[in-house]
C-alpha cells in the first residue's frame, strides 16, 4: 500500500511538471499546444543522445537541453503562431487555429523522430540503483527527478507570485486587453511565457528520460495527460496543476497495483469527466462563463 | 426546389449511376483506388457536416472507424452482415452520444481534449479486454464480400450522406447550428437548445464514420486494435475536409479526392516522410487556406461577380 501511494505520488509528481508548461501555454499565451508532448520526447531523445554518445550526466544536460528548448519555443511562437494570433478576430478563433496548427506540428515532429530513430523503445541507465526512503525501496533516478521537479515548481511559483515579470504574466493570463492598459507589453509576454513552458517541458521530458522507455510516437500519451491536468486544476492555475496533477498519479498507481496496468488511461479519462461533471471550471478554476 | 437544384439533384443522380459501373472495369487496382476515395469522402464530408457549423473540431474519426472495424471483427462471422452493420451504427451512436452528452455542454476545449485521447482509451479498453477476457488479440476476418460488394456499399453511404447532409442543411436543426457556429450565446439567447443540437449531430457523423469503418472492415483480413484505431485516419480526414471547407456539404470532397490520390502517391513513393510531409502539407492549409478551396472559390465567384454583372454571388 505504502509503495502503491509513494509510486503514485512521484508520478503525480511528474504529470504536475509536465502540466505546468502547458498551463502556461495555455492559461497565458493561449495557445492549445497538441504538439506538446512531442516536445517532450524530443527532449527525452536529446537527453538520451547526449548520455549515450557524450557521456553527460542527465543533469548536466538539464542545463543543455533547457535554454535550448527556450529558443526553439520562442522561434516557434514567433514565426508560426503569432500569424495566427494576428489573424484571430477573438479568443474562441485563436483557440480552434491553435489547435489545428499545433496538431499538423504534432506530425511533422513525430515524423521527424520517427525517421531519426526509427519506432523502436529507448531508454539508459541513470541512477538505476535502490534507495531506502519512507522506510519503502524505491529507484534513485526517481528520486532525484521528484526533487528537482519539486525545486522547479517551487522556483517557478515564486517566480510568478513574487516578481515583477511575474505579477505581469498573471495579469495577461487574467485580461489581456486590460493588461495592455497598465502597460505591459503582451505579445512580448506572451512569446517568453510559451517559451518557458516549452524549457519546462523540455525538463520533464529529460527527467522523465532516466526512468522510463519512450518511443518516437509515446507523445501523445503525454499531451493527453497533461491537458487532463491542466483542465483538471484548472487552466492556468499552478497549484491546481500539482493538485490534480498528483490526483492523477495516485489513482493511476492505485488502479495499476490494485485492479489492472491496462485500465490506466481509462481512470484518467473518469476522473476528468467526473470533475468536469462537478466543477466544469476545474478544481481550482473560476467560473468565467 | 428552383430549376438550379433540379438540375444538381439530375447531375447528382447521373453522377451516381455512372459511378456505380466502376467495378465492371475489370481492374483491381482502379477499384482499391475508387475505394479510397469513396471512403475518405464518406468520412470528411462526415467530418464537415458536424465540425463545419459548429466549429468544434473533433480529432476522433479513428476512435469511430476503429468501432465499426472492430465490430465486424468480433462478429462479422457469427450475424448476418446487415445485422452487424446495424450493430456497429448502433455502438457507434452510443458512444458518440455519450461523449456529446458529457462534453459539449461545456466550452469547445473540454470537447478537443476528449476526442483527442478517445481513439488511444478505446484502444486500449479493447486490448485490455481482448488481452483479460476473451484471450485473442488480432482477429480474423472471413466474411463473404467482395470488393466489389465494398465499393457499392461505400458508394450507397456516400448517396445517404449528402443526401442526409442536404436534408439537414435545409432543415430546423441546421439552422440552430449555423446560429451556433457564428455565437452560441446568442443562439441560447434565440431559445435554441444548443447541446441538444450538437450532440444530435456529432452522434450523425458519428455513426456514419461508423459505418465507414464497418464497411472497410472485410478489406483487412487481419485485424488488430492498432490497425483498426490508426490515428492518421483521423489525421487525413482533417486535412481533406479542411482544404476543401469544411463550412459547405461539399467542400470536403474537393479536398478528399485530390489528397486521397496524393496521399497514394506520396506513401508509395516516401514511406518514411510520408507523416512529415503530411504535416508540412496540413500547416500549409491552415495557414494558407483557412476556409478551403470552397472558402476560395466563393471569395473569386464574389469578386468576379461584383464586377462583372454586380449581381450577388450564390
Amino acid at each position: 500500500m505504502t509503495n502503491a501511494i509513494l509510486t503514485g505520488l512521484m508520478l503525480g509528481g511528474m504529470y504536475a511538471l509536465i502540466a505546468m508548461g502547458l498551463t502556461l501555454q495555455y492559461g497565458v499565451a493561449r495557445i492549445m499546444n497538441l504538439s506538446y508532448g512531442e516536445f517532450l520526447i524530443a527532449a527525452a531523445f536529446a537527453s538520451h543522445w547526449l548520455f549515450t554518445g557524450w557521456a553527460v550526466s542527465p543533469f548536466v544536460g538539464l542545463a543543455l537541453v533547457v535554454p535550448a528548448a527556450f529558443l526553439l519555443n520562442f522561434i516557434v511562437y514567433k514565426l508560426l503562431l503569432t500569424p495566427l494570433v494576428r489573424r484571430a478576430p477573438n479568443r474562441d478563433a485563436l483557440e480552434v487555429d491553435s489547435i489545428l496548427a499545433t496538431f499538423g506540428l504534432t506530425f511533422v515532429i513525430q515524423g521527424s523522430m520517427l525517421a531519426l530513430f526509427g519506432g523502436a523503445y529507448y531508454s539508459y541507465s541513470f541512477l538505476a540503483f535502490p534507495v531506502q526512503f519512507l522506510g519503502e525501496t524505491v529507484a534513485a533516478n526517481r528520486l532525484a527527478a521528484l526533487g528537482i521537479t519539486i525545486l522547479l515548481g517551487l522556483v517557478l511559483y515564486l517566480a510568478l507570485t513574487r516578481t515583477r515579470a511575474g505579477t505581469a504574466v498573471r495579469a495577461v493570463a487574467v485580461d489581456p486587453f486590460a493588461a495592455q492598459l497598465v502597460a505591459i507589453n503582451v505579445p512580448q509576454a506572451s512569446a517568453l511565457t510559451f517559451a518557458l513552458g516549452g524549457a519546462l517541458v523540455a525538463a520533464a521530458g529529460v527527467l522523465v528520460s532516466t526512468f522510463l522507455t519512450f518511443s518516437a510516437s509515446s507523445g501523445v500519451v503525454f499531451t493527453m495527460k497533461a491537458l487532463i491536468v491542466v483542465v483538471m486544476g484548472g487552466v492556468g492555475n499552478m497549484l491546481g496543476c500539482l493538485v490534480a496533477g498528483l490526483a492523477l498519479g495516485l489513482s493511476e498507481s492505485l488502479v495499476a497495483s490494485y485492479v489492472d496496468p491496462g485500465l490506466t488511461l481509462a481512470v484518467n479519462f473518469a476522473l476528468f469527466l467526473a470533475v468536469l461533471l462537478v466543477k466544469p471550471a476545474g478544481l481550482f478554476g473560476r467560473a468565467t462563463r | 426546389m428552383n430549376a438550379r437544384a433540379a438540375g444538381l439533384g439530375v447531375l447528382a443522380l447521373a453522377a451516381l449511376v455512372l459511378l456505380a459501373f466502376v467495378p465492371r472495369l475489370g481492374n483491381a487496382y482502379y477499384l482499391a483506388l475508387a475505394i479510397s476515395l469513396l471512403q475518405y469522402t464518406v468520412l470528411a464530408t462526415a467530418w464537415g457536416m458536424f465540425s463545419g457549423p459548429t466549429r468544434y473540431v473533433s480529432l476522433a474519426t479513428t476512435a469511430f472507424f476503429g468501432i465499426g472495424a472492430y465490430t465486424v471483427a468480433v462478429l462479422g462471422e457469427i450475424l448476418p452482415w446487415p445485422l452487424v452493420l446495424l450493430i456497429a451504427a448502433a455502438l457507434g451512436a452510443f458512444v458518440a452520444a455519450i461523449v456529446g452528452l458529457s462534453t459539449l455542454r461545456l466550452s469547445g476545449v473540454y470537447f478537443v481534449i476528449f476526442t483527442f485521447g478517445l481513439t488511444e482509451l478505446i484502444r486500449q479498453l479493447v486490448v485490455w479486454f481482448e488481452v483479460n477476457k476473451s484471450r485473442v488479440l488480432g482477429r480474423y476476418v472471413f466474411v463473404d464480400i467482395t470488393q466489389a460488394d465494398i465499393y457499392w456499399q461505400l458508394l450507397a453511404l456516400t448517396a445517404a450522406v449528402f443526401l442526409l447532409g442536404w436534408l439537414i442543411a435545409r432543415s430546423r436543426l441546421g439552422f440552430a447550428l449555423r446560429v451556433i457556429g457564428e455565437d452560441e450565446t446568442v443562439a441560447k439567447h434565440c431559445g435554441i437548445n444548443t447541446t441538444f443540437a450538437k450532440v444530435a449531430l456529432f452522434t450523425i457523423s458519428a455513426t456514419v464514420m461508423t459505418l465507414v469503418g464497418a464497411i472497410m472492415a472485410p478489406r483487412w483480413t487481419y485485424i488488430e486494435p492498432s490497425i483498426a484505431f490508426n490515428s492518421m485516419i483521423s489525421f487525413q480526414v482533417l486535412i481533406m475536409a479542411l482544404l476543401g471547407g469544411a463550412h459547405r456539404l461539399w467542400g470536403p470532397v474537393l479536398g478528399a479526392v485530390p489528397l486521397t490520390l496524393l496521399f497514394e502517391l506520396l506513401s508509395a513513393r516516401f514511406p518514411n516522410t510520408f507523416t512529415i510531409i503530411l504535416g508540412c502539407i496540413f500547416l500549409l492549409i491552415v495557414y494558407m487556406l483557412p476556409r478551403g478551396v470552397a472558402g476560395l472559390f466563393e471569395k473569386l465567384s464574389a469578386t468576379a461577380g461584383g464586377k462583372a454583372t454586380g449581381r450577388v454571388a450564390a
